[in-house]
């Protein structure tokens, strides 16, 4: 299986895509701290590229990956691997670039120019979003025939968390203001990784104050280390679930 | 009024000049202050020399000067009420006053003054007391220099820090107040000025007006408190120069304004606030000069205020610039410089040419359904932002800076 990923992964790095992601997030991120003097402003500045930009690069980058060694696939399911190998090994290759570049990319500035609690969280949910749109991305992929498809549904997939999703809950806000929804809303978030990784950070920077009643609420509960496992335990079911569905999907899928 | 002050504090000079002097030691003819006091005469000077004085509730019932030499030390053995001024003209300075009883029942308190005037309570420290200093009906007096500070964790086992109750024309410079519930207290306090004080974690609030009309405060520093500060149902206030500094808590606020008018607030910095300033009920005030800087909110204006004007004040790094309630607000704003503003200046002359609306769809959202909240920094709620500021139609129309500036107000401290 490992020798397989060592190949996927060299696969990955011989198109320089990887590279280029590497060296875009570094630049953002000592632009931003050379451009803001109050380094946690920066933390916060840098939490907008982690929500927006990092899910969609590793969605499309994912789906793109899947199709383009599409043959090698083939050749691999050729020959006496066991599917769920094939499959795991390809996981693997992509969340390790992935991963690989974005803790260069951010983590280690994020490390060096602000080393606190906070910026641990912030790059923990970065890693945990990064992974959690790779398995999103294998299961749009898989689920389609072509690549055009594929893509579609990745962007899909992208659009529903960052801006679809939130839009729903706020209609849901709207139209049961009446009642305490702190519960609910908890819940809610909980069915997406792009706002849970983003309340969390924003509770984590000391914001809480500005929310009121519901900042009180939830800082309580996220506040706790009970909160922090919740949180990443459900971002953890967000990578298993999505990943779990792909490779049932591939073992019986007729390639 | 001048006048009889004037010839008031000449008879009090009077007075001490000719008085006589008593010295109170430890090792001396008068080891007790309370026995001296019974001795001395109206007019009379007691130098307390430093030691440690444990003589339960001290009445000052004659017009005396108490003057600390090496900080002498009144225990108030968490039983008493230290000092009880009765008469007029009394002077305490340079004491150290600690350990004042708690009741529920009494505001007892380190120094307390009912019914007198003229008294000056200058450079004196007062260690866990549980009311610091407090004037009942009380003119013309004098409070400078103190240093207050207490230790306790709960509001109801703490009191007020300076209390005044329906007195006049007093003056509070120069104090510093710490750890009470409420830094400074009005109530019913007329023509009186607060200047240059500080006011820092307190449970409360760092300052607190109720019915007090005509009074100003400058030049002091309100910082870390439970709620900050709060005027509330007065008239006629000034506050000028003022710093509000890390007010910062779910209740929080820099100022909190309610049902007060014709206020004039100028000058004054208000940093890192959950909320600068809070308006309820609030008709004819004046803000002007002042800088709002990396607040939560830096003005949240309800709209029962009514006919305020804010101008020439600076808005930089603000979570929300300004949020109200509702769609119909009568209030002006102009000529303000906030960094939100993203308009041109073709003239060049300083003013933006297309007007601003520093109220946000999202900030209208949020204070229509709280926990909308969370949807804050999201992708949405940048979308919303954008397209409202394309197309207004949610944000109230006459709620808006027709000269914004496009450079900041030089606001020095």
């Amino acid at each position: 299986m490992m020798k397989i990923a060592k190949y996927a992964l060299l696969d990955i790095l011989r198109n320089r895509f990887v590279l280029f992601y590497t060296f875009f997030l570094l630049l953002v991120s000592l632009s931003m701290f050379s451009l803001d003097s109050d380094s946690s402003k920066a933390t916060l500045s840098l939490l907008n590229i982690i929500l927006m930009v990092v899910p969609l690069v590793s969605i499309i980058f994912t789906t793109i990956h899947f199709f383009n060694s599409y043959e090698f696939i083939e050749l691999m399911l050729s020959q006496p691997i066991n599917r769920k190998a094939i499959f795991a090994s390809e996981f693997i290759a992509v969340s390790a670039a992935l991963c690989t570049s974005y803790l260069v990319g951010i983590g280690i500035p994020v490390l060096l120019l602000n080393n606190s609690a906070e910026s641990m969280v912030l790059i923990l949910s970065g890693l945990m979003l990064t992974l959690v749109f790779v398995a999103l991305g294998f299961a749009a992929s898989i689920s389609t025939r072509d690549k055009a498809k594929g893509i579609g549904v990745a962007l899909l997939f992208w659009f529903y968390f960052s801006l679809i999703y939130d839009g729903l809950l706020l209609y849901i806000i709207y139209s049961f203001s009446d009642y305490p929804l702190e519960k609910i809303t908890l819940m809610l978030v909980s069915l997406n990784p792009v706002d849970l990784a983003r309340i969390v950070i924003l509770l984590k920077l000391d914001i809480s104050a500005l929310m009121g009643y519901t900042g009180a609420f939830y800082k309580n509960f996220f506040g706790s280390s009970l909160g922090i496992l919740y949180s990443l335990g459900v971002l953890g079911l967000w990578v298993i679930i999505p990943f779990l569905i792909s490779i049932k999907v591939f073992l019986k899928k007729d390639i | 009024m001048i006048r009889l002050f004037l010839l008031l504090t000449i008879l009090h000079f009077s007075t001490l000049l000719f008085g006589k002097t008593w010295v109170v030691s430890k090792d001396g003819a008068n080891p007790s202050i309370k026995t001296t006091i019974l001795k001395a005469q109206p007019g009379d000077t007691l130098l307390i020399k430093s030691g440690y004085f444990k003589e339960g509730n001290i009445i000052v019932n004659k017009s005396l000067v108490l003057i600390g030499q090496g900080l002498p030390v009144i225990d108030g053995e968490n039983k008493y009420e230290n000092f009880t001024l009765t008469a007029p003209f009394v002077t305490l300075q340079g004491l150290k006053i600690i350990n004042t009883g708690i009741s529920d029942v009494n505001d007892i308190s380190a120094i307390t003054g009912e019914s007198v005037k003229n008294l000056r309570i200058i450079d004196n420290i007062i260690e866990d007391a549980f009311f610091g200093i407090h004037l009942k009906g009380s003119t013309n007096s004098l409070i400078s220099g103190n240093k207050l500070k207490a230790r306790n964790q709960r509001d109801a086992q703490s009191g007020n820090g300076i209390h005044l109750w329906k007195c006049d024309s007093i003056r509070i410079i120069n104090n510093t107040v710490e750890g009470h519930r409420d830094g400074i207290y009005f109530e019913f306090v007329t023509h009186s000025v607060i200047q240059g004080n500080v006011s820092h974690h307190n449970l409360r609030y760092g300052l607190h007006f109720m019915f007090s009309h005509n009074d100003e405060y400058r030049n002091n520093t309100f910082k870390d408190n439970g709620a900050g500060v709060a005027v509330m149902f007065s008239k006629k206030v000034k506050m000028f120069n003022n710093l509000f500094m890390e007010n910062w808590g779910s209740s929080a606020y820099g100022l909190l304004l309610k049902e007060i008018s014709d206020c004039i607030i100028e000058n004054n910095r208000f940093y890192k606030n959950t909320v600068g300033i809070y308006l309820e009920g609030v008709n004819r005030g004046t803000f002007a000069n002042n800088q709002f800087r990396e607040n939560g909110w830096a003005v949240k204006l309800q709209a029962s205020s009514i006919e305020n004007v804010f101008e020439k004040n600076n808005f930089v790094g603000n979570t929300f610039d300004l949020s109200t309630n509702g769609s119909l607000t009568a209030n002006r704003l102009d000529a303000n410089y906030w960094d939100k503003y993203d308009g041109y200046d073709m003239g060049h002359d300083g003013i933006g040419d297309i007007p601003f609306h520093p109220v946000s769809v999202y900030s209208m959202i949020v204070e229509k359904m709280p926990t909308a909240v969370m949807l804050w920094r999201s992708f949405l709620v940048f979308m919303l932002d954008r397209a409202e500021k394309l197309v207004p139609v949610i944000i109230p129309e006459n709620l808006r800076d027709d000269h914004p500036q496009m450079k900041a107000y030089d606001i020095s401290s």
